[in-house]
């Protein structure tokens, strides 16, 4: 209030005798429902327009004058205090004649009467009303929601209670994982607590921020102590009068003291819904801020423009620009906003802006630095920036926004685009080649194996005319693979591009090593996720692709089996359901017959299954055992189940896995049969069902050398004789037959059940992904295969081991899995609600 | 307007999978893909008839199970060298359900 300009008493209608003066009576009168970052400067915007002709008051429901949310992260971490933070102090309400009411929020609007009525009992008239409420947060009604200690992350009283709770230590739980989960997070671990973040998706801030981008976060807040769990589903928060924990819906609990619900905002819409204004996910405007009443405007996060709403501050400053134009009658219509996010963590950068979905028509162009933890990623489209994510340097951010924003055409660029505005603006379309070969001869060129370009060129004038030979010679580039365009550089400029000899085929288009090479790295790094692989061997496409994302995820399973989780958006359509989907859309289904034994017990329930679920059709297999076809994937589980209750499991017929276990009569029953072949046959299916291989394996297991099993097409075969066993493998009856290589002869059914775990496990480790065991072995040698299995005993029962380890986690019924409940909407249909 | 039908919330469907809906007789696969956006099609691969609910989905474009043929999201047109096309469906999300356009408007 200021005395001083002789304003008139505001019109107060119904007051607390706290009289605000006013203006001249013919001063039109704002009034403004939300004292926070929107409705402030919408005022502003106002003010420096055409102050004279307006007078404004402003209610808050916060205590405190207008500050900058923003900050609250900062605040909570310590780095800023309120009073540093403070936007608008009371002077500058005083100097404008602005009338604030804080701590007393409106209630309600009467667009007739064109007044406001606030919880206190205050009534103010107006001719224009703003409403600037900003958003509530979004709190998951999970039983327990309303204990003391769960509060959100909005304002300063939040920010207080936090600062409280940390003062007495303990634990706190984080649900969300998008960017304020992740801030509060940050300054609760500062002030001292243990933190553990749930994220429900699979990576964090992935609204922001790609599956690499969002694995390096996760690693780089675990390495600072906080617990990351993702794929964290809350089911309730339990304590006893206030909060203890939370317990997530597959049991595990986490004990806090404090829980922070950051999960999502809503638009603020209440008082705009309750009048009869139109409202739809916001308030909706048009460009100049105006709701469906041309006397109330509306800004900020509660508006809905354009079909979009915002949650982040950049597009409220153009939207209260447009809002003052049209209130003093000039054109200058909002037009939406592209809007870029930044991470305020300290020492963690992450910027992402636009569109970065990938997609048909994009082009991705990823840059990975492995040893400086650093991902870029610039999507293009028709030589168009349209979206950009940067971890670990994020210097270019604004340069990259102001492409896209810009619509900048970036053809000259291209190259060089990725490595930033300083290298790009390094005069003209740069010429790699040209710049390695001014490089002095001492520069390094491989920083993970400290090799120099001199000791590159040396290599490859000694005869490495390949980059795998240069890779095998010198180390370069064998590591991690970041500098393979420089070794491939210094082999075109030493021996001239058309000599340079292309090494062994790549995995795919997205890396530039083969299957051996990330097989190595992955055991030697101890690396356990996808994105991890990716990032550590410089992947260069942001996720990989159909071909290689199968392919790392069996290989990461094989590294680390009972730690590794399986990655189902991996896995092809058949490894999924666990059955095998046919021509029509419905799956087939084939329970495993031990060593092709069944009884009438199994046979009545494939029967009964049969006529229950009307299967058309029901099949002997080439593998000795039953296949029901025509199943609808609805029915998959209930199938599964009256299948189980008879003692069958998966017979894995859809998996890169063990098959089959063909077995012939042996000499239980047969006039030639020398040893048991069928009871040796069941004992090797339980022993090795259920393990996931490189490709599909069979065995097979004669009584004699008639060989009826035909074991001499299988993977694993084995012919008994008299004096023992033969052992056989390698063989193949598909699309190139092939006969199996004599491995050994065995005389005890010990050593048979030895030496095929320890062949199984070779091939587990060895082969690369869908490699076959006959193509396999046709490429390393039989040699190779002795040398491992028969030379060193000890080699070959560690091998086994390895087997039996890798089994007690593998030898769990998927089917029966499914019938308990895992993954169950991956087999029901949506439904319509009523 | 066209009525939209509420088929479940967003969170029915993992990030990068599908999960189908029968209206009006119609299968109707209904897709989240990797940014969190949402899109239907008949559940009907142009080639011969695979169910596009049971594929890889990458980017805006789903793998057909059967012989891998690649559809866009957006537009039901296979993509690369195939040719064919399979009807979009209007789909919207709302406060975090999935609404279907009903009776379900098949666009071209
Ligand atoms: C059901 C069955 C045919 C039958 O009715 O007998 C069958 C059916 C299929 N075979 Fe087979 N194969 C079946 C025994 C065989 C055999 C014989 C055997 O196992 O003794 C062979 C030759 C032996 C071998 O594998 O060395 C065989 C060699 C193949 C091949 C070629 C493999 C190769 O290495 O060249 C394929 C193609 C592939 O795997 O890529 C194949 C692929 C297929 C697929 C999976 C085709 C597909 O991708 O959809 C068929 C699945 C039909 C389904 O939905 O169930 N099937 N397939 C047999 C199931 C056996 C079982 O109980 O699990
Ligand atoms: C911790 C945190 C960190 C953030 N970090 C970033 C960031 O890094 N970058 C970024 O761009 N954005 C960030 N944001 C988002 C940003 O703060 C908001 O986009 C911005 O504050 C929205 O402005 P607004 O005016 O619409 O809403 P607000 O600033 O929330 O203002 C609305 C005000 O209205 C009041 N109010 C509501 N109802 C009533 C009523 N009936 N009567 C009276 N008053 C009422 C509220 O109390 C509030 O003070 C962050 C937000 C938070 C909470
Ligand atoms: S032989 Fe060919 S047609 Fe017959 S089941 Fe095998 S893959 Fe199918
Ligand atoms: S049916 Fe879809 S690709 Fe053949």
């Amino acid at each position: 209030m200021d005395l001083q300009t002789g304003l008139e008493p505001a019109l107060l209608v119904d007051g607390d005798g706290d009289l605000a003066l006013a203006t001249r009576p013919d001063r039109r009168h704002l009034v403004v429902i939300g004292n926070g970052m929107a409705g402030c400067r919408a005022v502003e915007e106002l003010l420096a327009r055409d102050g004279g002709n307006w007078r404004v008051t402003i209610f808050g429901a916060e205590p405190h004058v207008n500050y900058n949310r923003i900050m609250l992260s900062p605040v909570l971490a310590g780095e800023k205090s309120f009073d540093e933070i403070v936007i608008n102090p009371r002077d500058w309400y005083d100097d404008n004649a602005i009338d604030l009411v804080t701590s007393d929020p409106v209630i309600a609007i009467d667009r007739d009467a064109r007044t406001v009525i606030s919880r206190s009992g205050r009534t103010v008239g107006y001719d224009r009303l703003l409403i600037a409420t900003g958003s509530d947060p979004f709190i998951i009604p999970v039983p327990g929601h309303d204990l003391p200690g769960v509060i959100s992350f909005r304002d300063m009283n939040d920010v207080d209670t936090m600062l409280a709770a940390s003062a007495a230590g303990g634990s706190a739980v984080v649900i969300g994982g998008g960017l304020l989960g992740l801030e509060a997070a940050h300054g609760l671990a500062l002030r001292g607590m243990q933190v553990t973040v749930l994220h429900l998706m699979p990576t964090l801030m992935e609204r922001q921020l790609d599956e690499a981008a969002g694995w390096l976060l996760k690693s780089a807040l675990e390495a600072r102590g906080q617990v990351v769990l993702t794929g964290a589903d809350t089911a309730a928060i339990y304590g006893e009068g206030r909060v203890e924990g939370v317990r997530l819906k597959d049991g595990r609990e986490i004990p806090a003291s404090l829980v922070v619900m950051a999960v999502g905002i809503r638009p603020a819409v209440k008082l705009a819904r309750e009048c009869g204004l139109a409202v739809g996910r916001g308030i909706q405007v048009d460009d100049h801020m105006v709701t469906s009443d041309a006397n109330v405007l509306a800004v900020g996060e509660c508006v809905e423009h354009d079909g979009q709403v915002y949650g982040l501050v950049a597009p409220l400053w153009d939207m209260c620009r447009s809002l003052a134009d049209g209130l003093i009658g000039t054109t200058n219509p909002y037009r939406g906003s592209v809007t870029s996010t930044k991470l305020k963590v300290s020492g963690i950068d992450v910027f992402s802006a636009g569109d970065f979905s990938g997609g048909e028509g994009c082009e991705d162009i990823v840059l990975r630095d492995a040893a400086r933890g650093i991902y870029k990623r610039v999507v293009l489209r028709a030589d168009r920036v349209i979206g950009a994510v940067l971890y670990g340097d994020t210097a270019d951010g604004s340069w990259y926004f102001d492409l896209l924003k810009k619509g900048t055409d970036i053809a000259d660029l291209r190259d060089v685009l990725i490595y930033g505005q300083a290298f790009a603006a390094g005069g003209g379309p740069a010429d790699p080649s040209a710049a390695v070969a001014a490089l002095p001869a001492d520069a390094e060129i491989c920083g993970c194996n400290g090799v120099t370009k001199g000791q590159v060129v040396d290599c490859i004038e000694a005869g490495a005319a390949s980059l795998d030979a240069v890779r095998q010679t010198c180390k370069a580039s064998a590591s991690c693979g970041s500098c393979t365009g420089l070794v491939e550089t210094l082999l075109a400029l030493t021996l001239g591009a058309d000599a340079v000899e292309s090494g062994p085929k790549t995995m795919c288009g997205c890396t530039s090593f083969g299957h051996d090479d990330v097989r190595r790295e992955i055991v030697a790094q101890g690396m356990r996720s996808i994105p991890e692989v990716m990032q550590l061997l410089h992947w260069s496409t942001p996720d990989g692709c159909s071909s290689c994302r199968p392919a790392l995820n069996y290989y990461l399973l094989c590294a680390a089996p009972g730690e590794y989780r399986d990655d189902q958006q991996s896995r092809f359509v058949n490894e999924r359901l666990h059955a095998n989907i046919q021509k029509d859309g419905t799956y087939s289904v084939v329970p495993r017959m031990w060593g092709g034994l069944t009884n009438p017990r199994e046979l009545r329930a494939i029967a009964d299954v049969v006529e229950k679920y009307e299967a058309p059709m029901v099949k002997v297999t080439g593998g000795q055992r039953l296949d029901i076809f025509g199943i609808k994937k609805e029915d998959l589980t209930a199938v599964w189940a009256d299948l189980n209750a008879a003692g069958m499991v998966s017979g894995h017929a859809y998996g890169k896995a063990l098959r089959t276990v063909k077995t012939c009569v042996g000499s239980e029953w047969c006039r030639f049969g020398t040893q048991d072949s069928t009871g040796l046959g069941v004992t090797i299916e339980r022993l090795s069902w259920g393990s996931w291989m490189p490709h599909k394996f069979k065995i097979a297991v004669s009584g004699c050398p008639r060989n009826c099993a035909e074991a001499t097409i299988k993977d694993f075969g084995i012919i008994c004789v008299d004096s023992g066993y033969e052992l056989h493998v390698g063989g193949n009856g598909g699309i190139k037959v092939r006969v199996t290589d004599l491995l050994c002869k065995v005389t005890t059914e010990a050593e048979v059940l030895e030496h095929c775990a320890a062949f199984i496990q070779l091939y587990r480790e060895k082969a690369r992904y869908l490699e076959r065991t006959a193509p396999w072995i046709e490429r390393v040698g039989l040699g190779y295969i002795q040398d491992c299995l028969l030379t060193d005993p000890a080699e070959r029962v560690a091998l086994a081991e390895r087997f039996h380890h890798s089994q007690s986690f593998s030898q769990d019924d998927p089917w029966q899995q499914r019938v308990a409940g895992s993954d169950a909407d991956l087999h029901q249909q949506l439904e319509p609600a009523e | 307007m066209t009525p939209m039908i509420d088929i479940g919330p967003v969170d029915a469907i993992p990030l990068r999978g599908s999960r189908s809906v029968t209206l009006d007789g119609q299968n109707i696969a209904v897709f989240r893909t990797g940014d969190d956006r949402i899109f239907a099609l008949v559940n009907r691969c142009p080639h011969k008839h695979g169910p596009l609910s049971e594929g890889i989905i990458h980017g805006h474009a789903v793998a057909c199970p059967l012989h891998n043929w690649r559809i866009s999201l957006e537009t039901g047109e296979a993509l690369g060298a195939d040719k064919g096309c399979t009807p979009t469906v209007a789909v919207q999300v709302e406060a975090g359900r999935i609404l279907l356009a009903a009776p379900i408007r098949v666009a071209a």
